[in-house]
């Protein structure tokens, strides 16, 4: 994948750039202050706000130093001093100043993950700015936030090793929704001045530079959502759970007794057909880390689920709508091939049990009269889940690939969906394709997006 | 999956079943009818039956040559006569006339030998017990997927312009597709509760594939919770005025703009009913219902073209409920096609789709009397044709407005097979008609407006036709409505039976006279002009033989040019003959146009009868009388003397005053008796007189007689020679034959003329050959 696309604005010399070295095509993010007394604090000899980027060898005389323009900055405060000190002891190990953050603003969700140092020693405690502080302390002491937001902590990454500090990962999501609150409240809490780079993927990123920019004065650098999804997703598996395996699949998906869940590993991964559920679905063929193409897509997704039963049952949550389901029974609402044949449709190799008509049964209003509101987002949580899994189908045989890996959110605490996809992949490939599913289901464009932000010192 | 539409009683509507129906009008035939087929859906119920129709005929013969001065003036005699033939009758009815219309038929059925009915459809099994208990009929059931793909076969094959694409914004909604005689492979997807999609590879080998349980019933039984809307139409109707943007996440609404890089627009639909998840207000039931028929028609779109790539299919029909006459859905599914194949594939749709099932069963149920083995075509006076029920009316509202909501399909069991000409170059792309009106809105106002003022001269005829019989003037006057009817419907509906046409006008003015026992309203117009014509025959060919080679050529050209003048058909010239009938040949030599004429490739013809002789022509011939015993046979003979084979195709069946095969048989005798060159070719089996399978006064070159398509093979032909503005100009003016053809015809109606930059009696002469097939010897040989 060409990271040339990676997309990062240019507002006149004060925001986040790229360096393109010409050659690896990498993309540096440079963050440097400027000394007190005016004097660069590197070596470089390039002049302040430079827009044309020389290609160079990558290392860090050749970067840019940016001018933030501000005064305060500037000036003397022995604190200020140190934090710059260590700032650029940061830059000079390659490695952006905390905090580290990685962020996903999908359609319905937005992804947070940030990386905890536990690593900090005396010094840094002392020196580290407070707000810098309090900003971890409010996400580490928590596992919630607002009203909305939540930290996944059974997801957490403990002590992992990024850019040679360890730390812990954190996992956070809130709704788009919030979108606005939050913003506001790096606007409250100062961000800008910690002169991080906000790594964001995912529409949002796009949709709300704007109001990061106007509101927060925060520059985002936008990436590419599928990208970092890959990046991410190859990461956290190479990396594995706190020890254990970050993929699993079901063993015997066609026998609802003896369909137990298994931990495994992605050794050899690709080609893979990645299907991501989020809002809507994207389905990829990833032939290595940098070659992939997206095959196909469709608007059935999780946001199509959640929003036909919160018409349907007038619930107003994802887990609402789990949990419902989870109680229901789809047949009183599925028209099944049994229901119309009496039994199995043998001149096609039907099953009895196969859904015929997804809400078929309620074009007759007697049974709409009687439904309940737990079998009505059963039946939405398979036909969606059916759906997807057909389309994926197709997918993988066109596409000639055997392995499907399904991550997003829709499959976050939603065991029915991922059996029946492991089901239904083996059932209609008569045992061809295996489904794949991934612990960390939703985090991996964030992670990917994070990722970028460690790019320096990833391939040094 | 492949019950097409299968719904709870309690979803049908409730209807007065005693309402009055006039079932004489749809239930036609019924007292010769035999093999019953029945496909009852969710909502209508599909009736299907063979029978026999007896109608007058006329036939010729000719007098016992012993016996000839006894005879009189007269050349041959014709007669009226009964003929039995066959015709299939489909009638497609709500489920709420069931019960009137069992009663119906079992009053009025007679025939006893009928003992079962063939049944397909999601709700055979309900009615089963009442169907058995009122016709006393043994209910057999038949395979519903199996009677649907044996159905499609039929109509893709017999019905010219059953497929059409279906395009919303264009001047004309419906484009047909031109008949192409090698219907498969093709993949049908057939949108009933559920989605089946099935690959027919042959007449009987087809598989399904495929399928999804988001279908029609998914569209019925959610859009119902959602809107709290009970009926499909209805539902549909709130769709089509709904805005989808308000209840679906569009890639703009999570982008801000487009997702440029993976070339997605604003527009597109990131997430079926995504706003709906989030915002925290109340939707309307349009716009539910709109989203929801986004989400089905585009993910049905889509899968259906994951089944065509993955199984290297291009041609995909699109049927079931969910489509059946439904401009809303045909629609959401082009778009849906058109954007996952970016306009690789075009979904296709079918006119008589709502039939499929009951022609399939009927099939089934009729394998013994081989209808596979004969040619069918549609008989537009009894046929509705499409969009006759507007699915945007509800029953109450049609029974209101006092339209019953009946459909019906009538089909004629052809004489013989039809097939496509051997020399036409491309098959796939032969389109028989020059201008389709249904397309051209200028054009077909006039050819309307032509066609409703020469009606009360073709009633008049009619009634003429028939002096003996007292009762013709009232079967005129039910003609006149009829055919006033059709084309008042055409006026509103140009697609109700595939593209329109001057030759499906023409054709079903025939059909109409037909159907009210006008058989030939000519046939002593053409008595009498044949007498006449026959009596100049000798002194014609004698002048003729009087003039110089070259001469000669061009005289008989003239002939056969002014011979065509003579034309009932044409309105300027009928309302000149009616005045005055003695208007002669020699004058209409003098109306012909000067030369150069509008077309005029006569000095290439001429350059061409220099060289070789052709091995054999073809000859499709026009009109009795003079145009074919003054100006085609002194022609035949010139090019039996040249040493060429003559094949004449006249029309099967009567259409206006155009000679029939049964009546050049007589006349060509005749002349054979007078004429020792035709004498000669018929003896030596050098003349051939064939019938060309059609009784339309023009021509359609993909639907000949297979006697005449085997006959043209075997005898080489390599010469086609078409005469007549029905045959050359109104069809096959643009017609390209893989061998010479030559087409010849007098324009008699000015505003065609006009058009195509002429005048009224200019002559069109239009000598082709084909592209890389010169002929080399071409002027090496002085003429025979």
């Amino acid at each position: 994948m060409d990271k040339a696309k990676s997309m990062v604005d240019k507002k006149g010399a004060s925001g986040p750039f790229h360096v393109n070295n010409g050659q690896s095509q990498k993309v540096f993010h440079s963050h440097v202050m400027v000394a007190t007394n005016g004097s660069c604090c590197s070596s470089s000899s390039n002049a302040f706000g430079s827009s044309t980027v020389p290609s160079g060898s990558g290392t860090f005389e050749n970067m840019h130093h940016l001018h933030r323009g501000d005064d305060a900055e500037c000036s003397g405060s022995p604190a200020k001093r140190c934090r710059l000190r260590r700032r650029t002891e940061s830059v000079r190990k390659h490695r952006p100043p905390f905090p580290w953050f990685g962020m996903d603003i999908g359609g319905t969700l937005v992804k947070l993950v940030y990386f905890e140092p536990v690593d900090i020693t005396a010094e840094e405690e002392q020196e580290e700015v407070e707000n810098l502080k309090s900003i971890r302390r409010y996400l580490t002491s928590n596992v919630a936030y607002g009203k909305t937001g939540v930290r996944d902590v059974h997801l957490e990454l403990r002590n992992l090793t990024m850019c040679g500090r360890t730390g812990n990962l954190h996992f956070i999501r809130f709704p788009t929704q919030a979108m606005p609150r939050f913003i506001q409240m790096g606007r409250d809490k100062n961000f800008s001045s910690l002169h991080t780079t906000l790594c964001a993927t995912g529409g949002g990123a796009y949709k709300f530079e704007n109001e990061f920019r106007m509101m927060a004065d925060l520059e985002l650098l936008k990436l590419d959502e599928l990208d970092c999804l890959i990046r991410g997703l190859l990461f956290v598996d190479r990396v594995g759970f706190n020890g254990h395996p970050e993929c699993y699949y079901f063993q015997n998906p066609s026998d609802t007794q003896s369909c137990v869940k298994k931990p495994c590993t992605l050794d050899n991964p690709f080609p893979m057909l990645l299907v991501n559920i989020g809002s809507g679905v994207s389905i990829l063929a990833v032939y290595s880390e940098n070659n992939y193409k997206r095959v196909t897509g469709t608007s059935l997704g999780g946001g199509t689920f959640l929003g036909l039963c919160c018409l349907l049952t007038g619930c107003e949550t994802f887990e609402e709508a789990l949990e419902m389901a989870s109680k229901g029974d789809s047949t009183n609402v599925d028209k099944l091939v049994k229901d119309i044949y009496g039994g199995d449709y043998e001149r096609f190799g039907l099953q009895g049990s196969a859904v015929a008509s997804s809400f078929g049964h309620m074009m007759s209003k007697e049974k709409r009269d009687s439904i309940s509101k737990e079998d009505l987002a059963r039946a939405t949580l398979v036909t969606i889940t059916n759906n997807i899994g057909s389309i994926a189908r197709m997918c993988a045989v066109n596409e000639k690939i055997e392995r499907v890996v399904f991550v997003g959110n829709f499959l976050r605490i939603n065991t029915v969906s991922t059996k029946l996809l492991a089901y239904a992949m083996d059932y209609w490939s008569k045992g061809q394709l295996r489904a794949l599913f991934l612990e960390h289901e939703g985090y991996f464009g964030a992670v990917g997006a994070l990722m970028e932000l460690l790019k320096t010192t990833e391939d040094p | 999956m492949a019950e097409c539409g299968r719904v709870d009683s309690n979803t049908s509507h409730t209807m007065d079943k005693s309402i009055t129906l006039p079932p004489d009008e749809i239930f036609r035939n019924l007292e010769n009818a035999k093999r019953f087929a029945i496909d009852i859906g969710g909502s209508l119920t599909k009736l299907a039956y063979y029978s026999t129709v007896q109608h007058k005929v006329a036939k010729v013969r000719s007098f016992d040559h012993t016996a000839k001065a006894a005879a009189g003036d007269k050349l041959y005699e014709i007669s009226m006569q009964e003929e039995v033939t066959a015709r299939l009758h489909f009638i497609k009815f709500e489920n709420a006339y069931i019960e009137t219309c069992l009663d119906f038929i079992k009053d009025h059925l007679v025939n006893t030998e009928t003992k079962v009915i063939k049944a397909t459809g999601g709700g055979a099994h309900k009615f089963k017990e009442l169907i058995e208990r009122k016709l006393g009929l043994k209910v057999d059931k038949e395979d519903e997927m199996t009677c649907l793909i044996k159905g499609c076969n039929f109509v893709l094959k017999n019905i010219p312009h059953e497929a059409f694409v279906y395009a919303k914004h264009a001047d004309s909604e419906f484009r047909f597709q031109t008949t192409n005689p090698d219907i498969f492979p093709y993949l049908l997807v057939n949108i009933g509760s559920g989605v089946s999609i099935v690959k027919v590879e042959s007449e009987d080998k087809f598989e399904r594939i495929g399928g999804s349980s988001i279908g029609g019933g998914t569209f019925w039984g959610l859009g119902a919770l959602l809107t709290k809307t009970k009926r499909f139409d209805e539902l549909l109707q709130l769709a089509s005025k709904g805005q989808h943007a308000s209840v679906d996440m569009l890639v703009k609404d999570i982008y801000g703009g487009s997702y440029g890089y993976l070339g997605l627009t604003g527009d597109l639909i990131a997430s079926s009913f995504g706003k709906s998840a989030t915002a925290d207000k109340d939707f309307s039931k349009e716009d539910m219902a709109k989203s929801l028929l986004h989400m089905i028609s585009n993910d049905i779109g889509q899968l259906a073209c994951l089944y065509a790539k993955l199984h290297n299919l291009s041609r995909v029909y699109f049927g079931g409920f969910f489509i059946r006459g439904h401009p809303v859905t045909m629609h959401t599914i082009t778009y849906s096609i058109n954007f996952f194949t970016k306009g690789e594939v075009q979904a296709l749709f079918l006119r008589h789709e709502g039939y499929l099932g009951t022609i399939g069963a009927f099939l089934k149920g009729a394998e013994e009397d081989n209808p596979n083995q004969y040619s069918w075509g549609e008989n537009y006076a009894g046929s509705s044709g499409l969009m006759s029920v507007s699915p945007d009316m509800n029953p109450m509202q049609r029974a209101r407005s006092g339209t019953f909501p009946f459909d019906m399909l009538e089909m004629d069991r052809l004489e013989r097979q039809l097939v496509n000409l051997p020399l036409l170059q491309d098959p796939s792309s032969y389109i028989p008609d020059t201008v389709d009106l249904t397309e051209d809105a200028l054009a077909r106002e006039y050819w309307l407006y032509c066609f409703e003022e020469a009606l009360d001269g073709v009633v008049k005829r009619a009634v003429a036709s028939q002096p003996d019989m007292p009762e013709a003037a009232l079967r005129a006057e039910k003609f006149r409505q009829k055919y006033r009817h059709k084309l008042q419907t055409l006026r509103q509906q140009p697609f109700a039976y595939g593209s329109l046409t001057v030759r499906s006008l023409l054709d079903t003015r025939e059909h109409c006279l037909n159907e009210f026992n006008f058989p030939d309203p000519y046939s002593k117009i053409k008595q009498r002009e044949n007498d006449i014509a026959l009596k100049y025959y000798q002194k014609a060919v004698k002048s003729l033989d009087e003039l110089s080679w070259e001469e000669k050529q061009f005289a008989l050209v003239q002939g056969v040019l002014a011979g065509n003048v003579f034309d009932w058909g044409a309105k300027a010239v009928s309302d000149v003959l009616e005045s005055d009938p003695e208007f002669g040949f020699e004058e209409a030599k003098r109306q012909l146009e000067e030369r150069p004429w509008l077309v005029d490739s006569y000095d290439q013809w001429l350059e061409r009868l220099k060289g070789p002789p052709h091995k054999c022509a073809l000859f499709f011939v026009d009109n009795s009388g003079v145009d074919i015993i003054l100006g085609v046979m002194p022609f035949v003979r010139e090019l039996l003397s040249r040493g060429t084979e003559v094949v004449l195709a006249s029309n099967s069946g009567p259409a206006l005053n155009d000679v029939t095969n049964g009546e050049l048989q007589i006349l060509t005798e005749r002349i054979a008796a007078m004429d020792p060159v035709i004498e000669a070719g018929l003896r030596e089996d050098r003349l051939l007189l064939v019938q060309s399978g059609s009784s339309s006064p023009c021509l359609d070159l993909s639907r000949l007689d297979k006697v005449l398509a085997m006959v043209v093979r075997e005898r080489q032909t390599d010469l086609v020679i078409i005469e007549g503005m029905g045959r050359a100009i109104h069809t096959n003016y643009y017609a390209m034959l893989s061998c010479e053809s030559l087409k010849m015809a007098v324009i008699k109606n000015s505003w065609l003329a006009d058009r195509l930059g002429g005048k009224l009696f200019s002559v069109v002469f239009k000598y082709e050959v084909p592209a890389g097939k010169p002929n080399k010897d071409c002027g090496a040989f002085s003429p025979s």
